[in-house]
């Protein structure tokens, strides 16, 4: 029976070499119009997973399905078009020294006319806040600029699927904001569907659901709340609570009676009450 | 930023910026011809006169252009000078065995500093008024015949591209690298020549790793965005011959012309 979601893993298996780090039957799926984290501490294996997403990496065993068609050798540029990568390193991804020529690199390799060509350069460069920078040097970008002119160069080529395989990890706190900010808008206006792989908490905050991945498996899934409410297993796999929930320990370790919470406000009541409490 | 100059598009609307990247492919060989081919000071007069005539329509800081000969003046120079003792001339000056000054020597050396220094400076134009894109997709339109020959003209285009591309990233890479080593003690600025080469070998390395690794992720990153060769690719920007490369095709045509009348006609000091 098929199912409508946007991607799907099923019984996936990967080794780069026999013996060595693998990825086991791993199964998961990623609903139209999602916005997903993907958590893990390095070498947990949600690079592979982006790479196995596009067909860059093609898997030992299992299926990868997009829109419920699998990845094959013949659709393989399809899918591809289809499931956009941006990667980590803003300097290793832009092929050309002009911002517009960049962009129109995908555009151009999948043979569109150079009317669509120019249409798509507008609407990507104005989709990541771009717009006046069409004639720029790439060179002369700040790093979170070069990751949306990035970004820009895959929306060129209309993706169903976004996957950012640790994008905002080589930026500063703005640059950071700036790609989380476009990725966001992506979901909810363009109602693209997205896979963000990061090692940063604050980012699955804003995600609809939330997949942990340690040495080559998924070892949790649920919304951000419920995977952030398992404190002791999250550190157990390296990882860490937002800054919100480390407050929240904080707070109770000194012996102030708040809630667990990811939510700001809930937090910001408790501690009002708290105090107007003991006064 | 730092100073990456040499080779970088300078980014303003100019009519030398739009002329057809072809034409000033065409053109930047046509005058290296002509600067050997002229041999009087009037003939190099006409080529100095074409080149400013450029360097003003450019839009592009005159100083800006002449910083590109800074970067060679060092390498013009010692030519220059060893063309000086050893060019074997008739009128000698003075001579200490091999060596032997002349007036020719001195002529011809004068002559190839002028020569170096124009042909220096045509060519940053160049590429200071064409992006690189333009300038590959010139070199690809050019060398299109010879994909008779199944001579992967394509290929070669794109790696120019992506070389240009990567000058400014590599340099900053170079400049952080050279810190780091600096900071371990590494004596960049010793007298010793050989103490300066041997610190140069810790930059490299590690350089060429660089390079090898940003070339792997390059290479993900295009294939992600469907690169699968040059058959069925598309190009954005289509080149076209306007007015503007007729006109300038008939100044260049009427330099090189100018400077061979000069040639046959008014003879040359060498």
């Amino acid at each position: 029976m098929e199912n409508m979601n946007a991607l799907e893993f099923e019984n996936v298996s990967f080794a780069y070499e026999e013996g060595g780090f693998h990825i086991d039957k791993l199964n998961f799926s990623v609903a139209e119009g999602e916005l997903v984290a993907v958590l893990g501490h390095n070498g947990s294996g949600k690079s592979t997973l982006a790479r196995l997403s596009n067909g860059i990496l093609t898997a030992d065993s299992g299926t990868v399905r997009v829109f419920g068609e699998p990845l094959g050798q013949k659709n393989l540029y399809e899918i591809r078009r289809r499931v956009g990568v941006v990667f980590q390193n803003p300097d290793n991804q832009n092929v050309a020294s002009v911002v517009e020529d960049d962009v129109a690199f995908g555009a151009e390799n999948i043979g569109l006319a150079r009317e669509e060509i120019g249409r798509r350069i507008d609407f990507a460069l104005s989709a990541v806040g771009m717009g006046s920078f069409r004639n720029a040097t790439v060179a002369r970008l700040s790093g979170g600029q070069k990751q949306r002119i990035a970004i820009a160069g895959v929306l060129a080529l209309r993706p169903d699927i976004m996957i950012l395989d640790e994008s905002t990890a080589m930026l500063d706190p703005r640059g950071r904001r700036e790609i989380v900010d476009v990725v966001l808008r992506l979901n909810r206006e363009e109602k693209m569907t997205v896979l963000m792989i990061t090692h940063y908490p604050e980012e699955a905050l804003l995600c609809d659901r939330a997949i942990v991945m340690n040495r080559g498996e998924i070892v949790m899934q649920g919304t951000p709340a419920e995977i952030f409410g398992r404190h002791e297993e999250l550190l157990t796999y390296n990882l860490d609570l937002p800054r919100i929930g480390k407050l929240c320990k904080t707070l109770q370790e000194g012996g102030m009676s708040v809630r667990d919470t990811l939510d700001i406000q809930i937090l910001a009541d408790d501690i009002a009450k708290e105090l107007t409490c003991g006064s | 930023m730092k100073d990456v100059s040499f080779g970088q598009y300078y980014p303003v609307d100019s009519a030398i910026h739009r002329l057809d990247p072809r034409l000033k492919l065409l053109f930047l060989i046509a005058f290296i011809v002509v600067i050997f081919v002229a041999n009087s000071f009037w003939g190099l007069l006409v080529c100095a006169g074409v080149l400013l005539l450029a360097v003003l329509l450019s839009h592009i800081p005159p100083w800006k252009v002449l910083r590109s000969v800074r970067g060679v003046i060092f390498l013009v120079l010692f030519t220059a000078v060893i063309n000086v003792f050893f060019y074997a001339g008739e009128t000698v000056y003075w001579s200490y065995g091999v060596i032997t000054v002349s007036k020719e020597g001195i002529i011809f050396s004068v002559f190839l500093v002028l020569r170096l220094v124009l042909l220096v400076i045509c060519s940053s134009l160049l590429t200071y008024t064409t992006t690189p894109v333009a300038l590959t997709d010139g070199v690809e339109s050019l060398l299109y015949p010879l994909k008779l020959i199944r001579f992967p003209v394509h290929e070669l285009a794109l790696i120019m591209s992506i070389a240009l591309r990567m000058i400014p990233v590599l340099t900053e890479e170079t400049g952080r690298i050279q810190n780091a080593q600096k900071a371990r003690g590494a004596d960049f600025e010793s007298k010793n020549i050989v103490t300066r080469i041997k610190a140069f070998i810790p930059v490299l390395v590690p350089l060429l790793i660089s390079a090898l690794r940003r070339a792997d992720e390059l290479g993900e990153a295009m294939e992600a965005r469907c690169y699968m060769g040059g058959k069925t690719r598309t190009k954005y920007k289509k080149l076209r011959f306007g007015w503007g490369d007729l006109v300038a095709f008939l100044i260049g045509a009427a330099m090189l012309a100018g400077v061979i009348l000069l040639r046959v006609y008014v003879g040359g000091v060498l």
